[in-house]
């Protein structure tokens, strides 16, 4: 326990120096604040609070953003300390290697935490400040805040499962830029493209579900919606998903960061300095 | 006494490379051990292998009782690699306080550390900022973490100053007093020759001599030299008297076996009355080190 204190203040720390902390926090604040700016337009016709409108659209650019900020912080995390020569002395203290990564995991949580809280709290703030009833959607807030932590985890132990494989910190890059563009971009734009050909058929009713649950990002999603007030504002793909129980994009959010850490252990036993 | 590190047969092959070939070693509590050997001879393969960062082909290798880089043998390893590196952005007291923290000590005794390696005045600044000896004694500060059984050190003087070099030497005596064993390689030949119980040499992973410098000295039978200066005058007359003398201006120089040598000694100390000085130089430790290595076929 205490040995992963030690590794996540000191990784706290790099990131502090390394400005990851700033331009984290800097980014999910600016579009947090750019999307309650653009969302202050439709609120009246839809006859939900404005809060739960701007949660509905965080939710859709926390899709992207989290797992964005969660590979960049993390790609470099096993490849880098190989790179710079660090990684042998540090597998020769006492200790396992996913207490390594756990220690790696808290500190660029609490960095993502920082940076979820700072902006979804700037967007709740502009809400509550242009609708008094906008506290009805404080719960659903919350419920996307604590979801985005999970998700970040779960790209943030996908992060270090590339680095320890890429084992550069070159390629590492690479793998988490082609991931994130698989997982959060194409993966979707497949889906829909497959429903469209399947115009109603047993793909559509039966493993399109399944399909989204089996991807970190569609099940965050889809758990986010499908829990919301205003699951009538957001369009695409999480429509035609309305028969998924809560209780499965639940399970799914949960699960994937365990899945992801122990990925991203076994690819770091594999790793011989 | 049981012995810290025993090694028996170690083999370990690189991709058709044989970097270490049936090598057997065994270190001793308190014993100082230093590993020479030509650049890629396997210094640091078998280090590596010691601390269970790479596997192994064939042999059996015993780290303080348990298998390498086990959680038991980590506890009590302690390493310096050869190219010692730190994360730029942490100051040495951070850096020391991590691996404190990591060996389940106080993070607070970092000062104390860096102040044992002579790192006081920057143990505030980042490393990022360090010279290649400061980095260096990082190095050094956080392999004396707690009280290791064994320290396997690879190249632990390069990069550091002829003073600094003897202060570490200090340090190591300290550890060895203590019962620590100590693996060490190293380039310097003369700082090994003084401050090391036992020196093993490998060639191309091979290892092709082991013992005290004494025993190394007996088995390489290595000619010694004489030096012999003649007072004015009778250069030519001792020069008919020790035939095989080579002149060198008013000096000769003679080279003779081990077992010849006291022989050698009585012939010339029966021409006293005509000598100014005479010099005995044995084989260096160099000479030694090369007769060796050679031997295998560089
Ligand atoms: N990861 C590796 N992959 C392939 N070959 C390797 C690897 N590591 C070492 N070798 C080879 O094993 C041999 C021994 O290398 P090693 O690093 O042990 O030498 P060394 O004695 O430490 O040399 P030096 O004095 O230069 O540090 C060399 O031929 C080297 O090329
Ligand atoms: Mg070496």
């Amino acid at each position: 326990m205490n040995r992963i204190l030690a590794t996540a203040r000191t990784e706290f720390r790099i990131a502090l120096r390394n400005r990851w902390v700033a331009i984290a926090i800097g980014l999910m604040a600016l579009f947090a604040l750019v999307l309650s700016a653009a969302g202050s337009a439709p609120t009246g016709g839809l006859g939900v609070d404005r809060l739960s409108v701007t949660v509905a659209s965080l939710t859709s650019l926390a899709v992207y953003l989290v797992p964005l900020v969660a590979l960049l912080m993390s790609f470099d995390a096993i490849a880098g300390e190989v790179e710079r020569g660090t990684l042998p002395l540090l597998l020769t203290y006492p200790g396992g290697r996913v207490e390594i990564l756990i220690g790696k995991l808290v500190a660029h949580l609490a960095v993502l935490t920082l940076a979820v809280v700072a902006g979804y709290g700037l967007a709740g703030v502009a809400a509550l400040r242009a609708d008094p009833a906008a506290a009805a959607g404080l719960p659903a807030l919350f419920r996307l805040t604590w979801t985005s932590v999970l998700l970040g985890a779960t790209f943030l132990g996908v992060g270090y499962a590339l680095s320890s494989l890429a084992r550069r910190p070159s390629g590492a890059a690479g793998l988490a830029m082609g991931f994130w563009l698989g997982a959060v971009v194409l993966y979707d734009l497949g889906l829909l493209a497959a429903v469209v050909a399947d115009d109603g058929g047993w793909f559509t009713t039966d493993l399109f579900p399944l399909a989204l649950l089996a991807n970190p990002a569609d099940a965050f999603r889809l758990f986010n919606l499908a829990a919301s007030e205003a699951s009538a504002a957001a369009a695409g793909v999480a429509g035609a998903a309305s028969s998924v129980p809560l209780w499965q994009s639940a399970l799914s959010v949960f699960v994937w960061p365990l899945l992801a850490l122990a990925a991203a252990t076994a690819a770091l036993r594999k790793v011989t300095p | 006494m049981t012995s810290t590190l025993k090694i028996s047969e170690l083999t370990k092959t690189f991709a058709g490379i044989r970097a270490l070939d049936a090598v057997s070693l065994t270190v001793e509590p308190g014993s100082r051990v230093a590993l020479l050997g030509h650049n890629g001879a396997g210094k640091s393969t078998m280090m590596k292998i010691i601390l269970g960062l790479l596997p192994f082909d064939a042999g059996t290798v015993e780290v303080c009782g348990a298998a390498p880089g086990s959680a038991q043998a980590r506890k009590q390893v302690a390493y310096l690699p050869e190219n010692t590196a730190f994360h730029p952005a942490l100051t040495g007291e951070e850096q020391i306080g991590q691996y404190l923290a990591l060996r389940g000590e106080d993070p607070a005794k970092a000062r104390d550390l860096l102040d044992r390696v002579g790192l006081h005045d920057a143990a505030r600044r980042r490393i990022g900022t360090y010279s290649k000896g400061m980095r260096q004694r990082v190095g050094l500060a956080q392999a004396l973490i707690g009280k290791p059984k064994l320290l396997v050190l690879d190249e632990p003087t390069s990069g550091l100053d002829p003073v600094s070099r003897r202060d570490f030497y200090a340090l190591l005596d300290g550890l060895a007093a203590q019962g620590a064993a100590i693996l060490l390689s190293s380039h310097a030949l003369t700082e090994v020759e003084a401050r090391t119980d036992r020196i093993v040499i490998l060639s191309n992973g091979r290892m092709v001599a082991t013992g005290t410098l004494a025993d190394l000295r007996r088995t390489a039978a290595l000619p010694v030299t004489m030096h012999v200066t003649a007072k004015n005058g009778y250069a030519s007359e001792i020069a008919d008297a020790l035939p095989g003398a080579i002149r060198v201006g008013a000096d000769l120089r003679l080279s003779c076996g081990q077992e010849e040598k006291l022989g050698m000694l009585a012939r010339v100390a029966g021409l006293r009355d005509k000598l100014a000085d005479i010099e005995v130089v044995p084989p260096s430790l160099e000479d030694i080190y090369s007769h060796f290595s050679r031997r295998d076929g560089q």
